[in-house]
């Protein structure tokens, strides 16, 4: 559907160039739903300009539908933006448009017919579940509403990919779960491609099929879901998947720990399942095997393209503890001891 | 061309109505014992106030026309915007700025030629006097104005409403009438009120290459010969077509805001 080839962009800043992208390579396959993640100044938001082409990539190809759209003319571009629709973190929603005009804006654009408009947008208006809102300002809209609306806009010029720019990321974390299921849907119902970029792995993990990791400026890490969260292979890939597990030290732990290991202290492990270790008794084993009592101090198990995958902050007692580790290790356990108490 | 509303009399019609009433005589007699006033000065300054009128109007009309355009093409052309042109850019800020260095007295009397030259092409006498004459130094020393004041409302309009509207597909041309005018509609309109305020100082001192209207009045009666009723009438019609212009100008402006 969208590839990208070799695509690289340079910023000129007081004559010092910027490496914004570097040689970014990515095909988004028809119909997935494609993340690409990356912190904040990472070049995502670059990327995802040089897709619509709202930023002309310095060098580089980007094929749509088999064409090469870097080669468009002005008069091309536009007739191909409306086939790759976007929507932004703050909206951008008219002000001095209704929400029935706003979802309207990009058919008058192409001079669609006004029968036309009315049929199209209020069918839009249902799918987003805004029956009621047609002739409300966007100033008195919710957040999650107006991101609605701006999803209905984006997709009255019946578009083929719709790219997310930031989508949630100014909402709430309930309505970042409506807002991602109302793409999910929109994705299964009229097999649209979505692109989304964001800094939240939790947005990655609840809709997408394939991430790629981006810093600065380049494509580090791309996999399917499941893949990412049991294999990643890179740093910051870890990190973001971390991010998505909330465990953290409790304070009075964190108060006690020693870094060096002390007569009548006990390690405090970090323990990471991923792929076929989540789902084996592995502290029941080393209970059993080698005399040592676990004490699970914070636990979290999640699913993430159809891989579970979890994080236990536990404690472990006994005298054969550095046996456990081992053993622990070599049953594909990510093992890190963060201390002794 | 500058007189399509030739029969614009509002003041000076409804003074002529009133007069056929009894109490025009009671009203007449009440003013005559003000130092300057009788009943024909009652109608000059009837007169005075419909002339103001017809020259705010009338410049703020043509002035709108010659101002909207170069501030939008002041925004447009700006490094980084949609029709991004620096030269254009440069030359249109030049012209702009330098109009409006010039003190306004000063520059009704520089472009006299200008005026008298533009009047014979329309009215096919060239003069420089009148009201439909002033329209003319009015019209172009106030654009200026309304043209920085339109760029300064076009900047308020969020980056990114025109980044989703290029998203959309939309050409610079729609841009513009779809998303900037719409948008900063409010601020437009408020930029208008106070070019029309500014516009009724400038139509004062337009009395000096005899436009006539309030200003004339104030000149020559106020100030040539000593009537201070009469001056203070001609300040208290010019306060209250302010504050109508200002009222108006609030009220539209509540009516187009959305947010």
């Amino acid at each position: 559907m969208i590839q990208l080839q070799h695509i690289s962009k340079v910023f000129e800043h007081k004559n010092t160039p910027i490496y914004a992208l570097k040689d970014i390579n990515l095909t988004v396959p028809q119909g997935q739903i494609y993340g690409v993640i990356g912190k904040s100044g990472a070049g995502k938001s670059t990327l995802i300009r040089c897709l619509n082409l709202l930023e002309k990539p310095t060098s580089g190809k980007i094929f749509f539908d088999n064409q090469d759209i870097t080669q468009f003319s002005n008069r091309q571009l536009i007739s191909i933006r409306r086939k790759i629709s976007m929507i932004f973190q703050h909206f951008n929603l008219l002000s001095s448009r209704t929400v029935f005009e706003n979802i309207a804006f990009p058919l008058e654009l192409s001079h669609t017919a006004k029968s036309v408009i009315k049929k199209k947008v209020n069918a839009l208006i249902e799918l987003v579940g805004l029956k009621d809102k047609a002739d409300i300002y966007p100033a008195n809209l919710s957040g999650g509403q107006k991101q609605r609306v701006a999803i209905a806009r984006a997709l009255a010029s019946d578009p083929k990919v719709l790219l997310c720019d930031e989508a949630t990321s100014a909402l709430d974390p309930e309505t970042t779960r409506s807002i991602l299921k109302l793409l999910k849907d929109i994705n299964q119902k009229l097999g649209l491609t979505i692109l989304l970029i964001t800094h939240e792995m939790d947005v990655v993990k609840q809709i997408c099929d394939q991430v790629a990791v981006i810093n600065n400026g380049e494509l580090v890490e791309q996999a399917s879901v499941g893949e990412m969260f049991s294999h990643a292979k890179t740093e910051i890939a870890r990190q973001f998947i971390q991010s998505t597990l909330h465990l953290t030290i409790p304070d009075d732990y964190k108060a006690r720990l020693s870094a060096e290991p002390k007569e009548g202290l006990n390690p405090l492990l970090r323990l990471e399942f991923t792929g076929i270790t989540v789902d084996s008794p592995l502290l029941s084993q080393i209970a059993k095997q080698f005399a040592v009592d676990a004490n699970i101090i914070s636990a979290q198990m999640d699913y993430a393209g159809g891989v579970k995958f979890g994080l236990m902050l536990t404690e472990i007692k006994g005298s054969n503890t550095e046996a456990a580790i081992q053993f622990l290790r070599d049953n594909n356990t990510t093992v890190e001891v963060l201390g002794y108490v | 061309m500058f007189d399509f509303i030739p029969s614009f009399k509002p003041f000076e019609s409804l003074f002529r109505y009133l007069s056929q009433y009894n109490f025009w005589t009671d009203f007449v007699a009440f003013c005559s014992s003000f130092n300057g006033f009788n009943e024909a000065m009652l109608f000059k300054i009837a007169e005075a106030t419909d002339t103001t009128i017809y020259m705010v109007a009338l410049s703020g009309f043509w002035g709108t026309i010659i101002g909207l355009p170069i501030g939008i093409l002041l925004y447009a052309t700006r490094k980084g915007q949609i029709l991004e042109c620096s030269s254009a850019n440069f030359g249109i800020s030049f012209i702009t700025n330098i109009i409006r260095a010039i003190p306004f007295v000063i520059f009704i009397i520089w472009i006299i030629p200008f005026t008298g030259i533009t009047m014979n092409i329309f009215t096919g006498t060239e003069t420089y006097l009148g009201k439909e004459a002033a329209v003319i130094p009015l019209s172009i020393g106030v654009a200026p104005l309304i043209a920085r004041m339109v760029e300064n409302a076009l900047f308020d309009v969020p980056k990114g409403l025109i980044e989703a509207a290029r998203s959309m597909g939309a050409t610079p041309f729609q841009i513009i009438y779809k998303v900037l005018l719409p948008e900063s509609l409010p601020l437009i309109i408020n930029s208008m009120t106070i070019a029309l305020i500014t516009l009724t100082g400038y139509i004062a001192m337009a009395a000096a290459v005899g436009a006539g209207g309030l200003g004339q009045l104030a000149i020559q009666y106020g100030y040539n010969s000593y009537k201070p009723a009469i001056m203070n009438t001609v300040v208290c019609i010019l306060i209250l077509i302010v504050l109508i212009i200002q009222y108006i100008g609030n009220t539209i402006v509540k009516r187009v805001t959305h947010h």
